[in-house]
């Protein structure tokens, strides 16, 4: 049991990095939509659409540290696998 | 005699229906309008953008001096990329959305006008209201005018469009926007930019 929490915690430790690096490794805040600048030809003006993605930031990964570090500090308070006599 | 002061009159009358100031509606024909905003944070600035805009102004390319109008922006299109940014953002803590759901700026006086080709330069000087608080301001303001282009944005249809691009700065605390607090979070300068076109049909 207590091993598998720290297998737990590592795998949410990884899995969060790699995704946050994979989805651009954005260093502000996680957002939900995107803006994406539309060029009018006709006046020239730029305008801008959202469109709905997830975009990780600092904040995701922080809450999957502090959740793997919660996992790993119950793993401590569990107790051993006692040896059959 | 007669006929001579008929043509004469009716040459005036053409004359001042080509010279009269046309009004520009600004609803939004294509989804191109924005009204953007920046504030400075610590982690990285705050940027977003409203596309509920409308309003109307009435422009002569004759005498653009004389421009006068009032564009309104409804506070609930105010969008962010950060979901929680948003609902704090449009909470009665910051914009109070629900209580104060447009942000408007009506022109009063236009100066230093200078105008190029089909393209004006000035200094607008009109109220700006946010959250309830009224306040004169004066922006830059660039007005281009393109005669017979809104057929090209929308088809079969005849008649003007008007494009309209300002820059300014406010101050939240001005607009009562939790004044001095959160500074260190949220700077209390916002830089503005508006990018419209307005149609005048024929």
């Amino acid at each position: 049991m207590k091993r598998t929490f720290r297998i737990i915690a590592a795998v949410l430790v990884i899995g969060a990095i790699a995704f946050w690096v994979a989805a651009g490794a954005n260093r502000g805040w996680t957002k939900t939509r995107v803006p994406k600048k539309v060029v009018d030809e006709v006046t020239g003006l730029e305008g801008i659409q959202w469109q709905d993605k997830f975009v990780p930031g600092v904040d995701f990964l922080g809450a999957a540290l502090l959740g793997a570090g919660f996992l790993a500090g119950v793993s401590f308070f569990v107790p051993a696998k006692s040896k059959q006599p | 005699m007669k006929t001579k002061l008929t043509i004469l009159a009716s040459i005036a009358l053409a004359g001042a229906a080509l010279a009269a100031p046309q009004t520009f509606d600004f609803k939004d024909l294509k989804g191109i309008n924005n009204a953007g905003f920046k504030l400075d944070a610590p982690l990285e600035a705050i940027n977003g953008s409203a596309s509920d805009i409308s309003g109307t102004v009435t422009f002569d390319p004759e005498n653009p001096g004389v421009t006068k109008g009032k564009i309104i922006v409804a506070t609930g299109s105010l969008m962010l990329p950060n979901p929680m940014q948003k609902q704090h953002m449009l909470s009665d803590k910051w914009l109070d959305a629900a209580k104060f759901p447009e942000i408007t700026f009506e022109s009063k006086e236009f100066k230093n006008v200078r105008t190029a080709g089909d393209t004006t330069t000035a200094d607008v000087t009109g109220t700006f209201t946010l959250k309830g608080v009224s306040k004169e301001i004066t922006a830059p303001v660039k007005l281009t005018y393109l005669k017979d282009k809104l057929g090209q944005r929308v088809p079969n249809q005849k008649g003007d469009l008007l494009v309209i691009r300002a820059n300014f700065t406010i101050k939240r605390s001005d607009f009562n926007i939790m004044p001095g607090q959160f500074e260190d979070k949220v700077s209390d300068s916002i830089e503005l930019t508006l990018s419209i076109a307005g149609a005048s049909p024929k």
